[in-house]
């Protein structure tokens, strides 16, 4: 579990993080969301304990970083941004030194060793200097000092930045499957890894707390949340018949592609009755969608404040 | 394992998959041979001791231990690796200790390496081979000293050049302290009880008792002390420097 409390950091005048409170349980991927230089390094990097807060604290399984940063530390399993490590050695030396100086008992440290590299795939490339790899597998060698305890709070700092498709991919499948009985942070301004990725989102901007919700939440607040989409070419629709619908509160057309996008009213569902009229007219439609929503939307929307300014909090999963 | 030696482990490796080792310890142990030889007049002296070996030590430390001790924390600030470090599970005076003892440990092997000029003053005559381990043991502390000063200044800054140049630079001053040219110098302007205190910090001084083979409870302490206060003093610039 990971818990913070007004956690606070000032540089100077600045303020990067500004009392900020959440909270992440077992099983949770919380993903920590906002624009680049909202303040998510250095959430990360105090709940770590490698900055100390200004004021307010985190807890980690319980543990004060403050009071108790060693049990805090030894709870945590962090990947850095950028995942550094010692280019000069091998992935074997990188890894037994993070081994050794967790302190994990020679035959335990040894197995876990094994399985980790196993997992992350690591085999071929252990006695390679890490300077030598390629980002993705510098990444993987990260994750794998990350875990290599076998933390139960994990805590990663854009774990796919930098990373091409492919790689992405592999990554955020390992996440998936170490996400069970652990509780994880991810922080990221990928809006896709939200999707692939998160139960929980907090958005923050500024060093604030702007938004603390399911990705489903967050994508009921975007205006596009239960619009119905379709595309019918070669057939004049007719707006005006769509616009009669009680349901419906506006219809837009993009002007590239000639789709058209029916907004419902607040709490109406219109695709049953977008359906039924097209079906009515007899019109040719090659596909119809309803949308969820857009995480982009809304994501602009809380952080750049165009709308509904404060904090918005909604009852977390 | 201890994470102080999990830390000075990776350090000693560090040192020797670059080529960092091998470079200090050939130009150590060429610079050692050259200025006892020449500069110390090792034969015309005729005398069975290591004097003038023992004697360029602290001015061969001044150029070498700085290059040692710069990267000790400068390069993990600089590469993003003391982010990692300081959240593995290890006190700063943990980590610090690590270090130190690693590049400690190091230069203690490159004076090992210079058993020969030992095995030749034996063959050539008898020596007072107690003055010579005392004399080996006096270098060793110095040399510590040298790195304890490296490693706090070493954290201070993300340039290993900065920190070369500032070890260099204190070290020097360090050595100097007890020459009479600047106790002159202060003589007159500083109460004589302070003078007297700027003399015996003098890492000369306590060396040069303890390579004579006066192996004194009191200069071996001074090394310790040295050593012991600033490599605290380091751990106390690195948690200043993550605290706002």
């Amino acid at each position: 579990m990971i818990e913070t409390e007004q956690l606070t950091r000032r540089y100077g005048t600045l303020t990067a993080v500004d009392a900020l409170s959440f909270r992440a349980e077992p099983g949770q991927v919380l993903g920590l969301l906002g624009p680049n230089g909202a303040g998510k390094s250095t959430v990360m990097r105090m709940i770590a304990g490698f900055l100390r807060p200004t004021a307010g604290t985190a807890r980690v399984c319980g543990h004060d970083v403050r009071k108790e940063s060693l049990k805090a530390k030894r709870a945590l399993g962090y990947l850095p941004e950028g995942a550094p490590s010692y280019g000069e050695l091998t992935v074997r030396e990188f890894l037994t030194f993070i081994v050794r100086s967790r302190g994990l008992p020679a035959d335990q440290g040894f197995r876990r060793f094994e399985e980790v590299v196993g997992h992350l795939q690591l085999e071929e490339v252990l006695d390679t200097c890490i300077e030598t790899l390629s980002k993705g597998l510098r990444r993987r060698v990260g994750l794998a000092q990350a875990i290599v305890h076998n933390p139960p709070v994990l805590m990663l700092d854009e774990p796919t930045d930098g990373l091409d498709p492919n790689q992405k991919h592999a990554v955020r499948q390992l996440i998936d499957t170490m996400a069970r009985e652990r509780t994880i942070l991810i922080s990221t301004h990928l809006l896709e890894e939200v999707h692939a990725l998160c139960n929980r989102v907090v958005i923050i901007a500024n060093g604030r707390l702007l938004a603390d919700a399911t990705p489903a939440e967050l994508e009921a607040r975007s205006r596009y949340h239960g619009a119905v989409s379709f595309s019918a070419p070669g057939s004049g629709v007719s707006q005006e018949m769509l616009g009669r619908l009680p349901q419906v509160a506006s219809i837009e057309v993009d002007p590239l592609d000639g789709r058209i996008t029916v907004f419902p009213r607040p709490g109406e569902r219109i695709l049953e009755p977008v359906e039924s009229l097209l079906r009515q007219q007899g019109l040719e439609v090659s596909e119809i969608q309803l949308e969820r929503g857009r995480l982009d939307e809304v994501f602009r929307q809380i952080t750049t404040g165009q709308s509904r300014p404060g904090p918005v909090r909604e009852a977390g999963a | 394992m201890s994470p102080v030696m999990a830390v000075a482990r990776r350090e000693l490796r560090s040192f020797f998959v670059t080529p960092v080792a091998y470079v200090f310890l050939v130009i150590f142990l060429v610079l050692a041979g050259i200025l006892t030889f020449y500069a110390g007049d090792f034969y015309d002296r005729g005398q069975a001791d290591l004097q003038p070996f023992f004697v360029m030590h602290p001015w061969l430390y001044l150029l070498l231990a700085p290059a040692v001790s710069m990267r000790m924390w400068a390069e993990e600030a600089k590469g993003g690796t003391l982010e990692l470090l300081l959240s593995l599970p290890m006190t700063l005076a943990q980590a610090m200790l690590g270090k130190f003892l690693a590049a400690w440990f190091f230069m203690g092997i490159g004076l090992l390496l210079t058993f020969p000029i030992w095995i030749t003053v034996n063959y050539l005559g008898s020596p007072d081979n107690g003055v010579i381990v005392a004399g080996y043991l006096g270098s060793w502390l110095m040399a510590g000293s040298f790195l304890a000063i490296g490693a706090c200044l070493s954290a201070l800054t993300q340039s290993q050049v900065v920190a070369f140049i500032l070890t260099m630079v204190v070290c020097f001053l360090l050595l100097l302290a007890g020459q009479p040219q600047v106790l002159d110098f202060l003589q007159g302007s500083v109460p004589r009880r302070l003078l007297n205190g700027v003399a015996h910090l003098s890492l000369l001084r306590h060396f040069e008792a303890i390579a004579r083979g006066v192996l004194d409870v009191r200069d071996v302490l001074y090394f310790v002390l040295c050593i012991a206060s600033w490599l605290t003093a380091g751990v106390l610039v690195l948690d200043l420097k993550r605290t706002p």
